[in-house]
């Protein structure tokens, strides 16, 4: 189903101007959120069935019910906007286009779970994301949507804003608290998940921008409303970036019973000029290849777990069937290998043994030991790997070859 | 409260790891990173156990028992990845003074050659200081000797971890020779490396067949010429 909810504004507003957001209902939901009791509002969140959409999907109302019960202060509140998987350019779009949104949201987190500061990371190359926000942070602070005792409530809560440097890892989250803490941009173990030690160890929510963008409209609107729109297992409205070999490439919203064939043939105007669908990308470089023959799954977790994806970050990339595969495999595994933070032994030695065999297979020499030695990467980097990167390292690569043909029996 | 370790019962305390667990009925898991005196990083993954319904191995060096968890520390799924990170490892650096290690592959069927086509890892041996020499082509990169420099012993911070991915290393901050960092040679960090990647002089000199008279003499010299040059 079609719906016009995360980029009603984006388009129509004037993103940097404060009043044109509060002109077409912004802050309203922060208003109504803050004539409830912080607990009413975590209920309200629970209820709707709002997961993440940054690609974990996540019960976004039990992670803030986790923070809320923290006694422990101060509490934070981070936005990841650090938006780095390969495909994926929905943030983007929300922040250039609505990024009072954003905040509005994260403000609404705050108040709901008794957090007093807030941090958004945002990814190093969005400069204009960055300027547009530090221009919303100080106007929505000036006009005390933000800030100490907001609309005279209270209730404070100061936004800062942090630059990434250019990593993939710093996306996820423990990783993103170092590099805010000034440190080397790596993950740490969890559990202690960041509900308990997150931001300078302290109680932490941490969420998507698109995650946090859904919160006004589903404060204003209720949880009822939220649950009817899409299917039971994940409401709600969903960005998906389409991309590749499409005649309309761009971010689509959608709720996640939309099909992938939908998404590539009625949203993106079909295969540019009139090619064939080879193979899928679902879910950027940590997600899986899907074949022209699973083009009629739902974008939903139990759809998409027929055909062995998830929707992660909602990324499509359309590969047609003039595209040499090989090359496309290759490109994911020097993604990974120059991704890696080195780390964790299984991603870091096998991301570079993955690309040394790719860029063998790619060059045309095909060895049934090299097929065995991938599956055994792709195995222990998925099981023993320290974060998600390592943990979906060979997903690519491994249901590439599937889609190209050259499955194995044991994945 | 308890957990089934390998089919077998295991009496624990909140507070336990699964590692301590297992040693406490005696089931030694594989294990390179973890050091008594550090803090466990759980880096090497090579502690990992398969644990009924969790959707990936937990590393046993951190992760805390759970009442009637049941775990496997001997499952193909377990010693699919060992044995992967033990070939990776035999393909990247030396491990031929790290006998635990070769214990490990042998144990779990690995074949030390199996990734000898990809890329080695190579450095100089840095042998800039009176008191230890560095050998990173037989560094495995546990991080041990920079926890040991820094928060978890000395809180001297003049080993760092730089590059990224394959090409991390262990280094000094802006790459300086040891007697221009903040190095105080308390040897702890050779203390606590696992592979012989750093070793005492003394311990190198011997090995190279040297007398301790004549071990003394240099090590002396050295010394004189160093301090003269400070
Ligand atoms: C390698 C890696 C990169 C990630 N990058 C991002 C990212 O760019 N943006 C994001 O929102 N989440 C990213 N995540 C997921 C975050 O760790 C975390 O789950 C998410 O921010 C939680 O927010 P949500 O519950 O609102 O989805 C990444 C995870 C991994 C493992
Ligand atoms: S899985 Fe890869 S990115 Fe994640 S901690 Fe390990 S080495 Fe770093
Ligand atoms: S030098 Fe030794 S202690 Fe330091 S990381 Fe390498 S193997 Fe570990």
């Amino acid at each position: 189903m079609n719906t016009s909810v995360l980029l009603q504004r984006v388009g129509q507003v004037d993103p940097t101007r404060l009043e044109d957001y509060v002109a077409h209902g912004g802050f309203d939901a922060l208003r109504r959120a803050l004539l409830r009791r912080p607990e009413k509002v975590v209920e309200e969140v629970k209820a709707s069935g709002l997961v993440g959409r940054g690609g974990a999907a996540f019960p976004t109302g039990v992670k803030w019910e986790a923070v809320a019960r923290e006694s422990r202060t101060p509490k934070y509140v981070v936005c990841n906007a650090d938006e780095s998987e390969p495909g994926t350019f929905k943030d983007r779009v929300l922040m250039e286009g609505d990024p009072f949104a954003v905040l509005e949201g994260m403000a609404i987190a705050a108040y709901a779970t008794g957090a007093s500061e807030g941090y958004i990371y945002v990814r190093g190359e969005y400069a204009r994301a960055y300027t547009l926000l530090r221009s919303a942070v100080d106007q929505a602070t000036q006009a005390g949507f933000l800030g100490d005792a907001i609309l005279g409530s209270d209730f404070s809560f100061h936004v800062h804003i942090y630059r990434g440097a250019g990593a993939y890892v710093c996306g996820e989250e423990t990783a993103l608290f170092e590099s805010i803490e000034g440190k080397r941009g790596q993950p740490r173990q969890k559990p202690p998940f960041p509900t308990t030690h997150g931001l300078f160890g302290q109680p932490t929510v941490i969420n998507n921008v698109e995650t946090l963008a859904n919160v006004p409209p589903l404060i204003l609107n209720g949880a009822e409303w939220f649950r009817s729109l899409g299917p039971e297992e994940a409401p709600g409205p969903k960005l998906f970036s389409v991309s590749g070999a499409v005649n309309k490439p761009g971010v689509y919203e959608a709720t996640m019973d939309v099909t992938l064939r939908e998404l590539i043939e009625e949203y993106a105007g079909g295969v540019r000029d009139g090619g064939k669908v080879q193979a899928v990308l679902v879910g950027g470089a940590a997600g899986t290849f899907v074949g022209p023959k699973d083009l009629d799954v739902p974008m939903s977790f139990s759809g998409l777990r027929r055909v062995g994806a998830s929707p992660g970050s909602g990324a499509v990339m359309v590969v047609d069937e003039r595209v040499n595969m090989w090359d496309v495999l290759l490109r994911i595994a020097r993604f990974f290998a120059h991704e890696s933070c080195g780390k964790c032994y299984p991603c870091r030695l096998g991301t570079q043994r993955q690309l040394e065999i790719v860029t063998r297979m790619a060059s045309g020499a095909l060895r049934y030991k090299d097929f065995l030695r991938l599956q055994d990467l792709h195995a222990t980097m998925r099981d023993a790997s320290l974060c998600g990167l390592g943990q979906t390292a060979g997903n690519a690569i491994i249901s590439g070859l599937k889609v190209m043909g050259m499955g194995m029996s044991d994945d | 409260m308890h957990v089934i370790i390998d089919g077998q019962r295991v009496p624990v305390s909140p507070e336990m790891t699964i590692l301590e667990a297992a040693e406490q009925v005696g089931i030694h898991i594989p294990r390179l990173c973890v050091h008594e005196s550090l803090t466990p990083q759980a880096l090497c993954r090579l502690c990992v156990v398969e644990w009924e319904g969790a959707r990936t191995l937990v590393p046993a060096c951190v992760a805390r028992v759970q009442d009637r968890a049941v775990i496997h520390t001997q499952s193909e799924r377990v010693r699919r990845a060992r044995r992967t990170i033990l070939e990776l490892l035999a393909s990247t650096v030396d491990l031929s003074e790290a006998p635990e290690l070769l214990a490990y592959a042998e144990e779990v069927g690995a074949d030390l050659e199996r990734f000898s086509d990809g890329e080695r890892l190579t450095f100089p041996v840095y042998d800039d200081n009176p008191f230890y020499v560095r050998d990173y082509n037989k560094c495995v990169l546990c991080g041990r000797c920079v926890q040991a420099c820094g928060d978890d012993m000395q809180f001297t911070y003049a080993l760092t971890i730089s590059g990224r991915g394959f090409h991390s290393r262990v280094d000094t901050f802006y790459h300086l020779p040891m007697p221009q960092t903040t190095c105080v040679f308390c040897g702890n960090c050779v203390a606590v490396c696992p592979t012989g990647a750093l070793k005492a002089k003394e311990e190198l000199l011997l090995e190279e067949g040297l007398s301790p008279e004549a071990i003394w003499q240099r090590k002396r010299e050295e010394k004189r010429a160093w301090y003269k040059e400070r």
